[in-house]
């Protein structure tokens, strides 16, 4: 027997021939590349990298590439799921069709900030500057081994900061900890609900009370109530005022 | 013998249509003869570069990772050998691809008790002097704590010399040591200079390895010693499942995790499957011209350290 691999071969030992090499890979099955960027990885290697991107998020939460590692390996139910809803739903289905991306090259920064306040538009491109955060920072994924579904989480890493924008969330740990409750039950990714549960853990009491008693229920309402935020083609409509998109969606009013 | 021509086929590349096309074009400009990067075939330039580029990337966590991947073993490889290489006060060391500066320290603690055995026993024989004659006798020797021992560290990677320097400043290494950029395939040194060379855990990302063991009889004086310490093939067959399976497993996982770097591991594993086994280095060393050339496994072969005597 071989030993089980990721995307190469062990036992191409010392100089021999290519086409040995080759012929091994083909055995395998399943070791190539599905989109720029993939890394297949055996159910091994995922079940580890979710482990070890867990604890390293824990440890070192500014690593933010941890997280996205512990999204991609834990996402095999949610993601089928979100893809799922995305197909069943009309605006969804479209994004799935054209795949939008949300980068600072797709996005004319100048017209969306010369859009008059209270609209999306102009309250992303705040909430950007405000925070000092580029919507090009979202890690593409690795080791999503479907490439429609590679897309899905892809599209929700750069939906997250819209999140924000809709929510009315800062960037800090208190902010990103009550998206990540909206996320949780928005999407049901494990990511997200590790996350929501250790997040606080590095909050004071103080905004911990604030979190349990206002923040997190809030959230948790608005989530259940609030349609597939993946089901939005943003990009179309930056005119809209976020008070109207709010309300469409079903986000109720920041406390 | 490493560098053969092999058929134009990057495993990579297989089903990505663009990718392949890419490699395609890169392949027909291919200015060089092919080589190997990992399991991948790519030209002698492209190999240099992206190891370069490999080690630009894990500098940093260089030694986080070397200790996590084998479990702090290697800091044993390494006491080996320099054990085995046991040197004496006065010895000209040339450390090749020695980046972060392991065996240079190694070194310099090495001389400097031997050094210190040997002034205690000065010390005895000087028993008969009086007071004033020893404490003279001290203000000379405390110069000379390392006995005009010297280590050069010479890399390619600017990035891994300055890990390394950042180290040895911030561990107290200074007297006898100095770093030095260059290339193993053609280095910066005179003639017949050194008394040990040494290469630990390099030669197998050096693309010409004939040519790096040509320098390396070139730059020791007669009477010296080559000594390389190198990942190399495990007889014993479930030892070599296992070692494969934590190999393949594990070390990209930790890449990731640790250093944030999947591919960067994934090639360290692979050029290990890569590189000659122990019969076929120690006839390299031998065609450069070494003498009384012989390899000594560690830990039934995952590591082997080879040795040879420029007579």
């Amino acid at each position: 027997g071989r030993a089980r691999l990721g995307s190469s071969e062990p036992q191409a030992r010392h100089g021999r021939s290519e086409e040995e090499e080759e012929e091994e890979v083909e055995e395998e099955g399943g070791c190539y590349q599905l989109y720029p960027g993939h890394i297949p990885t055996s159910p091994l290697q995922k079940a580890l990298l979710a482990a070890g991107s867990a604890c390293m998020a824990l440890y070192d939460p500014y690593r933010h590439d941890m997280v996205a590692v512990l999204g991609e390996t834990t996402g095999c139910l949610a993601l089928p799921n979100l893809r799922d809803k995305m197909k069943n739903h009309p605006e969804g289905y479209r994004i799935l069709q054209e795949r939008p991306r949300i980068r600072l090259s797709t996005l004319d920064m100048g017209r969306l900030r010369g859009l008059p306040d209270g609209t999306l538009g102009r309250e992303y491109v705040r909430f950007l500057e405000d925070n000092k955060v580029s919507p090009d920072t979202r890690m593409p994924p690795k080791f999503v081994d479907d490439e429609e579904l590679a897309y899905v989480i892809q599209r929700y890493r750069e939906v997250h900061d819209l999140m924000h924008t809709l929510l009315g969330m800062p960037t800090n740990m208190l902010g990103e900890v009550v998206v990540k409750w909206f996320e949780a039950v928005q999407t049901g990714l494990p990511m997200c609900v590790l996350g929501a549960a250790f997040g606080p853990v590095r909050l004071s009491t103080r905004k911990l009370q604030v979190l349990a008693t206002e923040l997190v229920p809030w959230a948790i309402r608005s989530g259940r109530n609030a349609s597939c935020i993946l089901n939005i083609y943003y990009e179309q409509r930056w005119e809209q005022p976020v008070e109207s998109l709010r309300e469409e969606i079903g986000i109720f009013p920041p406390p | 013998a490493v560098a053969g021509l092999c058929p134009c086929r990057a495993v990579f590349a297989r089903r990505g249509g663009a990718l392949r096309a890419l490699c395609g074009s890169l392949r027909g400009l291919a200015a060089g003869p092919e080589t190997h990067f990992g399991f991948q075939t790519v030209t002698e330039e492209e190999r240099r570069e992206k190891i370069y580029q490999v080690f630009e990337s894990v500098a940093k966590k260089y030694d986080v990772m070397n200790d996590s991947m084998t479990l702090g073993i290697h800091r044993v490889w390494k006491d080996i050998l320099v054990h085995k290489m046991n040197p004496s006060p006065g010895t000209l060391l040339l450390d090749v691809a020695g980046g972060t500066g392991d065996i240079a320290f190694r070194f310099i603690n090495y001389v400097r008790s031997a050094r210190e055995r040997q002034l205690q026993r000065k010390l005895r024989h000087h028993q008969n002097l009086s007071w004033q004659e020893i404490s003279e006798s001290y203000q000379e020797d405390k110069s000379k704590s390392l006995g005009d021992s010297q280590v050069v560290v010479c890399d390619i990677n600017k990035e891994m010399l300055k890990v390394g320097k950042q180290k040895a400043q911030h561990l107290g290494y200074s007297e006898g040591l100095s770093w030095v950029l260059g290339n193993a395939e053609e280095l910066p040194f005179d003639d017949d200079m050194f008394d040990v060379y040494t290469i630990a855990f390099g030669i197998r990302n050096v693309t010409r390895i004939d040519l790096a063991l040509q320098e390396a009889y070139r730059v020791l004086k007669p009477g010296g010693r080559f000594l390389c310490l190198e990942f190399s093939h495990v007889n014993n067959p479930l030892l070599s499942r296992l070692y494969d399976l934590y190999s393949f497993q594990v070390i990209p996982v930790l890449g990731e995790v640790i250093a944030g770097d999947w591919k960067s591991y994934q090639y360290l594993v692979e050029s290990i499957r890569r590189f000659p086994p122990q019969e076929e280095l120690k006839a390299m060393i031998e065609d450069a011209g070494f003498f009384k050339v012989d390899y000594q496994n560690l830990n039934s072969g995952i590591v082997a350290i080879h040795s040879g005597f420029k007579l």
